[in-house]
């Protein structure tokens, strides 16, 4: 990978003079060949509310017709549709994948509107992120989709930025490479063109909305990079029509008052913008996406995870370390789930069995006061049982007697009858 | 002073190139329908100048057998000079691996070039895993990298991974040396091997040509992996690929000594019978060697490094390190997700087993409530039952009672009104008896 040594160059190296030509001085056209054998890939995203002629603009820089219906106001939300395109010029083969935000400022409420950029721009970064974690990855073969290049199109008020413009390049200014552009920018006249750039560029500073600055680090394009930077933001104007000019046709939009010439730079910044984008800095984008956005997004998801470069002391964590704590910390944290359910359960069970022996014991005091309250029922009716035999019993006596006098009587009676029939007799 | 005056020119020539290039592009602007990302390869150019390149070459072989005249040779510079001895004037006893790192420009290109040296190696009498520094150091680059690569904060990544290892095999003539085939087949895994005839201006070309068919069979004898060049489309160079490759081991001199050859200076060595020049094709592989490892493949040989030796290092640490012990056949599916990942789906799995335990001791856990509740029903009906049961029993006892009673109060009360009447009857009795005795009828 072009970027997998971003060296520290000639340090602790001491310089020595060579006797002759060795030969190392073709190491960056081998480098170059590698990378024209490999094809280049470079990912732009359009972001820009309905109508401000995205689709053309791309059809205008790169030549070509990209696919696509022009869509209507009524999106519900703001979806991202990208498309892939294999191109080549010469012996260089691109492939271009153009993002575009579909219907972005069509909604009343559009304070989400950002989100779904924000979050694409992340995904691809997070799939760049898990490949490069992986144990056995690709990287070299990686098809990167990473935003290289987000071109913001401004709608062409002539006034100021939308509040919806500021918010959302507030949002996407740190995790990609902002170019503002004035769209459709033939609705403005010259003079108040440069009073709109002013403005548009002072609510930026003001706003500290960090858009790409063109490099000017490389003494072989600082100037025209420097000059450029100062045209920012570029008011463009896309046509994929032909016009007759003298003799060449040429792309442009005939007004009656006149013809736009896309390709004259002073009518429009299109070749200012086709220029930096794509003949000067498309590696530089490149580069910056990856050893800046990307870094930023991956540093913050590592941190967001727990890794962390020392431990408590300071020292440094090798790579081992680092994953052996984690999983350490893992495991750990599983065990004690574990464990936590067990307890709960033990717990319940615990509780479960109190409840149930307290039932039980109820149950039992229950029947022992039944069982009591029979046996106090049972004494009575033993009372009773005997307080009639009791009676019974005295009945039988009194039976008894009273027919045992009876009988006597009967017997005193009869004898007495009988004396008294004996005396009679007499 | 005359180094920065050099510097400067080509600095001012690059700055001409550059300004020409864009004028040539103008003119290609005007061509039709131009996008202009064919400029893309230029502006690779013009980052990787500013950004500089850096390549280590590591360079093995016993001792005498010319290395350091070779590297000098290679570069053309006293890497190894008065002040910076080079290891074969220090004595070693054991195998010690030492860096020198040089800075070098060359048409307006910066080479940190690092040199690898491994003194000691194979001296010895027992050599016995005189190979364990080398590999130890390779390692230790990798794991360097690794380390870097693998920071939470990224800054400047410095790539001190050997890129290429120059094996010396002594020119005896007749094969490879039991040494030399046990640490290709060590390091083949872990390093770009590229085998070298040294002071091949012992040998005869018949010999050189028999001892090169010889090792070669011997490598592939052997299954050692020697650094292979790509495949390229490109027919030209295709053929040169071919060529090279049937030269192969070449067979190189070095030479610190330049000396004037029919007016020519040349570096070689001055013989009684001739000079042996080194950049001589007919002489040695000298030049095939450097056109191949500088001029044309020093990239390539970077980027198999980095995409093959690295990445077997990196996978085989981390999986190491993920799975911990466990049996490496189970993990072979695992391997295509980074540790994280893995984790999350460890964590993920646990989860469902957790749900499952703890689904299946709910089961459990209601089955044993049931049944000690459903026990609890049955003794509660049990006591139940035998309450009803003693409730009846007692019922029934009480209505036996009060049946007997009832009988009794019948009983009784009939007796009475029995007696009643005997009473009365007896009263009347008496009554009349009284009546008849007071009439004087008694007697």
């Amino acid at each position: 990978d072009l970027y997998h040594s971003i060296t520290t160059y000639g340090e602790g190296a001491r310089g020595v003079p060579l006797s002759g030509h060795v030969g190392f001085d073709s190491m960056p056209d081998q480098l170059v060949n590698k990378s024209v054998n490999h094809g280049f890939c470079f990912n732009i995203l359009c972001v820009g509310e309905t109508g401000l002629g995205k689709s053309t603009l791309m059809d205008t820089l790169f030549n070509t017709k990209f696919e696509g219906e022009p869509t209507q106001h009524n999106q519900p939300g703001v979806q991202l549709k990208s498309n892939t395109y294999e191109l080549q010029e010469s012996n260089v083969r691109l492939k271009l994948t153009v993002v575009n935000t579909v219907g972005f400022g069509d909604q009343i409420n559009k304070e989400d509107s950002y989100k779904s950029i924000v979050e694409f721009i992340d995904t691809q970064f997070e799939a760049y992120l898990q490949e490069e974690l992986k144990i056995k990855r690709t990287l070299h073969s990686y098809h990167d989709t990473r935003i290289h290049a987000c071109l913001y199109f401004i709608a062409p008020t002539g006034h100021s930025l939308k509040s919806l413009d500021l918010v959302t390049m507030k949002k996407l200014d740190s995790k990609v490479n902002i170019i503002p552009i004035i769209a459709k920018s033939d609705a403005i006249s010259k003079s108040e063109l440069t009073k709109f750039k002013i403005k548009i560029t002072s609510e930026l500073v003001s706003n500290g909305v960090q858009i790409y600055q063109f490099p000017t680090d490389d003494e072989t394009v600082a100037e025209i990079n420097s000059t450029m930077n100062g045209h920012l933001p570029f008011a463009v104007v896309g046509s994929t029509e032909e016009v007759k000019i003298g003799n060449k046709m040429v792309r442009a939009r005939q007004y009656p008052w006149g013809t736009v010439q896309v390709e004259n730079e002073n009518h429009c910044d299109f070749v200012k913008l086709r220029e930096m984008l794509i003949r000067v800095n498309m590696e530089d984008l490149r580069e910056q996406t990856h050893t800046r956005h990307y870094e930023l997004y991956r540093r913050c998801k590592l941190e967001e995870m727990g890794f962390k470069d020392t431990d408590p002391d300071s020292k440094p964590f090798s790579l081992q370390e680092t994953y052996e704590a984690k999983r350490n910390e893992f495991m750990g944290e599983l065990q004690k789930k574990e464990e936590e359910m067990r307890q709960m359960f033990v717990q319940r069970v615990k509780e479960k069995e109190a409840e149930l022996k307290e039932a039980e014991k109820e149950l039992h005091e229950k029947f022992d006061r039944l069982k009591k309250l029979h046996q106090d029922e049972k004494k009575k009716l033993e009372d009773k049982k005997k307080s009639l035999d009791d009676e019974l019993n005295g009945f039988k006596q009194k039976k008894t007697a009273a027919e045992l006098l009876q009988a006597q009587t009967q017997q005193a009676g009869s004898s007495a009858t009988l004396k008294k029939d004996k005396e009679r007799k007499k | 002073m005359e180094e920065l005056e050099k510097d400067l020119h080509l600095d001012k020539a690059l700055t001409v190139i550059w300004s020409e290039i864009h004028c040539l592009h103008d003119d290609i602007e005007n061509l039709e329908g131009y996008v202009g990302f064919a400029n893309l390869p230029n502006q690779v150019y013009r980052k990787s100048v500013k950004r500089g390149f850096e390549f280590t070459l590591m360079v093995v072989g016993e001792s005498g057998l010319g290395k350091s005249t070779l590297i000098n040779s290679l570069f053309l510079t006293d890497l190894y000079s008065k002040d910076y001895p080079g290891p074969s004037q220090r004595i070693k006893k054991t195998v010690q691996v030492e860096q020198s790192k040089v800075l070098i420009k060359e048409g307006g290109v910066q080479l940190t070039l690092t040199i690898v040296d491994t003194p000691g190696f194979g001296d010895a009498v027992d050599n016995s895993n005189c190979w364990q520094p080398v590999i130890n150091y390779i390692d230790s680059k990798f794991e360097d990298f690794l380390n870097a690569e693998s920071r939470v904060n990224r800054r400047q990544m410095p790539d001190n991974r050997v890129h290429c290892c120059l094996y010396f095999i002594a020119p005896s003539g007749h094969g490879l040396k039991p040494l030399d085939i046990e640490f290709m087949k060590r390091l083949h895994d872990k390093v770009n091997v590229i085998p070298l005839i040294a002071k091949a201006d012992t040998l005869t070309p018949e010999e050189c040509q028999l001892f090169k068919k010889q090792i070669m069979k011997e490598i592939q004898e052997h299954k050692i992996k020697i650094y292979e060049f790509p495949d390229t489309e490109d027919d030209e160079d295709s053929k040169l690929i071919r060529k090279i490759k049937e030269k192969m081991p070449l067979a190189v001199v070095g030479s610190n000594v330049v000396i004037e050859v029919n007016g020519r200076k040349v570096r070689g060595r001055q013989y009684p019978w001739g000079v042996a020049e080194v950049e001589n094709g007919e002489h040695c592989d000298f030049t095939v060697l450097r056109n191949m490892l500088i001029r044309t493949h020093m990239q390539d040989l970077k980027d198999v490094t980095n995409n093959v030796h690295y990445e077997n290092y990196r996978s085989k640490k981390l999986a190491a390190v993920t799975c911990n012990g466990v049996d490496a056949t189970k993990n072979k599916g695992q391997l295509t997700k980074s540790p994280l990942a893995q984790m999350e789906e460890e964590r993920r799995e646990h989860v469902m087993k957790m749900k499952k335990m703890e689904t299946e001791m709910e089961q459990v856990f209601e089955m044993k409530v049931k049944e000690k509740k459903q026990k609890l029903k049955d003794s509660e009906a049990e006591l139940e039952r035998r309450h009803e049961q003693m409730k009846k029993n007692l019922e029934a006892q009480y209505k036996e009672l009060e049946e007997k009673r009832h009988q009794f109060e019948e009983e009784k009360a009939n007796w009475e009104t029995q007696q009643r009447i005997l009473e009365q009857q007896k009263l009347d009795a008496s009554k009349t008896m009284e009546k008849n005795k007071k009439k004087g009828k008694i007697f």
